[in-house]
């Protein structure tokens, strides 16, 4: 469960907008802050840990560089929503302990909304308009995966259980 | 029940008798390919954290090509990290600088049908061209490969597309690429692009790499083609011999498809994509006459013998535009001695070329080549998002190598059957 401002993004949102190439060499702390800033320049200075990040269609297409979804990450994002996911971002993003869902009415949503997201449950509160919207929640092994904070986490219990 | 050729390889490699599109299963990683950009510099600190190691070294395929050579304190010291990785893991299949990963797996006879394989860059379905499964996936994802041997995976539905006939001059496999960008549109998460067609029984393992290459801009899990005689013919001169049931690798008769697309190849058209997507192709002459700065040729898709040659077929005995600058990166150190050997880099050279190390380079925006605020480019890569090669406000186009060695001649964006006139050499 998170929530937080809605930042919203369009259509075809790529990698190398969130996190560009010129960067690449760079520390986690200092590729977030180039994170989309040729699209929205505000979003990585003034996001704040839970706010919700709203994309259109085919979200993160694009490269494997996991830092695009890492920097979401590391500015503390709670939730992304969008129509669709690239498919290496999708999995990269939920990797790194980050719900991602498929959300057809992302169009509702304006820049600023207050939004609960329960990837749960796959229900998603509008707070400002008063609007529920339901979604497919994650699959139970990606659920099980975000509770545990992502594949980091997950490995570190399913290596120590092992031992 | 009849299956495609990518639920085969799942089934096999997820222990189960037969999977439909949809299920959930674990499968077990036949090879593993990592790379310098997102491999060990982002996977060994975990490792190191979890107190682990790799499953097994045999099975990891590791290459440096993204940040090559050394530019800076920081290229250098991911380079001798990814060296460091190498020797402490004890990796025999580690390939320091001898070009595009995607490239010198193929070259290597790293590759075979029936394969499971997962790759830590996104243009990892290049390999599907041998009959293989191969995705991308991103660090975090390849950690867990590396360690467990495993990975979970959706079965993906597989869309069947069909080329029929004989291209026109000037007319490739990018064309093809760049059109079905277009046509199918960048959107098919969760999907597998199964390629055949008499068109695609004819092209060499260079050109069908294109195709499966690019199904990565089609968004898809991966590019597939079946495996033939070609197929087999390219393990055998890569120093690999194919197993008995090599050929077996292919869909089944009646097997379901999400999708059947047909094209014909004979009525395709020499294609570019314009900023800032591939999905926004059209017919070269649509954007003919745009002036250009730079024309680059590079990259996994478009810098291999066979593009080379192309761009020698139209710059031989031309000059490159004074207006413009040519840089060439040939995919790999063994692409550069061929092309060396054959007299094709001597007519790239003897045009004006400039030519770079093999590598990732500019078309990443990591090496030398990137571009300026508001200029031009065209290349034969395989992605134009906006930023991609440095300057957010540069604007790059995409196309074939005979498209861009053409324009490269006349200095802005040109239609290459203009200079390669009626006969097929």
């Amino acid at each position: 469960m998170s929530e937080g401002n809605a930042w919203v993004f369009g259509d075809e949102i790529n990698t190398d907008l969130m996190a560009p190439g010129l960067y690449m060499k760079s520390s986690n702390e200092e590729m977030a802050k180039h994170c989309l800033e040729s699209v929205n320049p505000d979003f990585a200075k003034n996001v704040t840990p839970g706010d919700v990040v709203v994309g259109g269609h085919n979200f993160g297409v694009g490269s494997a560089r996991e830092q695009a979804a890492l920097n979401f990450g590391t500015l503390k994002v709670g939730a992304i929503l969008a129509e669709s996911f690239a498919r290496i971002f999708y999995r990269n993003a939920l990797n790194f302990g980050i719900p991602c869902l498929f959300f057809p009415d992302y169009a509702t949503i304006k820049p600023g909304h207050r939004l609960r997201v329960d990837a749960a449950l796959g229900r998603i509160d509008n707070l400002t308009t008063g609007t529920q919207h339901t979604v497919d929640p994650l699959p139970a092994h990606l659920l099980e995966m975000i509770r545990a904070g992502g594949l980091m986490p997950h490995l570190k219990k399913r290596f120590a259980s092992a031992k | 029940m009849p299956q495609t050729l990518v639920e085969k390889i799942i089934a096999r490699a997820s222990g189960q008798g037969a999977v439909k599109p949809g299920d959930l299963v674990t499968c077990k990683v036949d090879l593993a390919m990592l790379l310098d950009s997102g491999g060990p510099r982002r996977i060994w600190p975990r490792l190191k954290e979890l107190n682990a190691g790799v499953w097994d070294p045999d099975k990891i395929f590791l290459a440096s090509d993204h940040f090559v050579p050394a530019v800076d304190a920081e290229s250098a010291g991911i380079l001798k990290l990814t060296r460091d990785f190498a020797r402490e893991f004890g990796i025999k299949n580690f390939y320091d600088m001898e070009g595009i990963g995607h490239i010198v797996l193929a070259e290597n006879g790293h590759l075979a049908p029936g394969m499971f394989v997962c790759g830590g860059d996104s243009h990892s379905p290049m390999g599907g061209a041998y009959g293989c499964y191969m995705a991308g996936f991103g660090g975090i994802e390849m950690t867990a490969v590396v360690l467990t041997g495993e990975i979970w995976t959706r079965v993906p539905e597989t869309i069947r597309v069909n080329w029929r006939g004989k291209f026109g001059r000037g007319v490739t496999a990018k064309d093809i690429a760049l059109k079905l960008c277009c046509e199918l549109g960048m959107d098919n998460a969760f999907k597998a692009i199964e390629y055949g067609g008499d068109t695609v029984r004819a092209m060499q393992m260079s050109e069908r790499s294109v195709l499966t290459n690019m199904a990565a801009e089609l968004g898809a899990e991966t590019g597939m083609i079946e495996p033939d005689e070609v197929t087999l013919n390219a393990m055998r001169a890569a120093g690999r011999t194919p197993a008995a049931d090599a050929l077996s690798w292919r869909s089944d008769e009646g097997a379901a498809y999400f999708a059947v697309h047909d094209f014909d190849a004979g009525a395709l058209t020499p294609q570019v994509a314009a900023p800032h997507a591939p999905s926004n192709s059209g017919p070269v002459g649509n954007y003919a006459g745009m002036a250009v700065d730079q024309a680059y040729i590079g990259a996994c898709v478009g810098a291999k013998l066979k593009d080379l040659q192309m761009a020698a077929e139209v710059l031989k005995g031309r000059k490159v535009a004074s207006t413009l600058r040519l840089l060439v990166a040939p995919a790999s150190k063994q692409v550069t001695r061929d092309a060396e050997k054959d007299g094709t880099l001597g007519i790239l050279l003897e045009a004006g070329a400039t030519l770079l190390p093999s590598g990732c380079g500019a078309y990443a925006a990591m090496g030398a080549g990137i571009l300026a605020d508001g200029e031009v480019c065209i290349t034969t890569t395989n992605r134009n998002f906006q930023g991609r090669m440095g300057a957010s406000t540069a604007s790059v186009y995409l196309g074939s190598p005979y498209t861009v060695a053409a324009t490269a001649v006349a200095g802005k964006i040109c239609d290459p059957r203009d200079m390669l006139g009626e006969t097929v050499p």
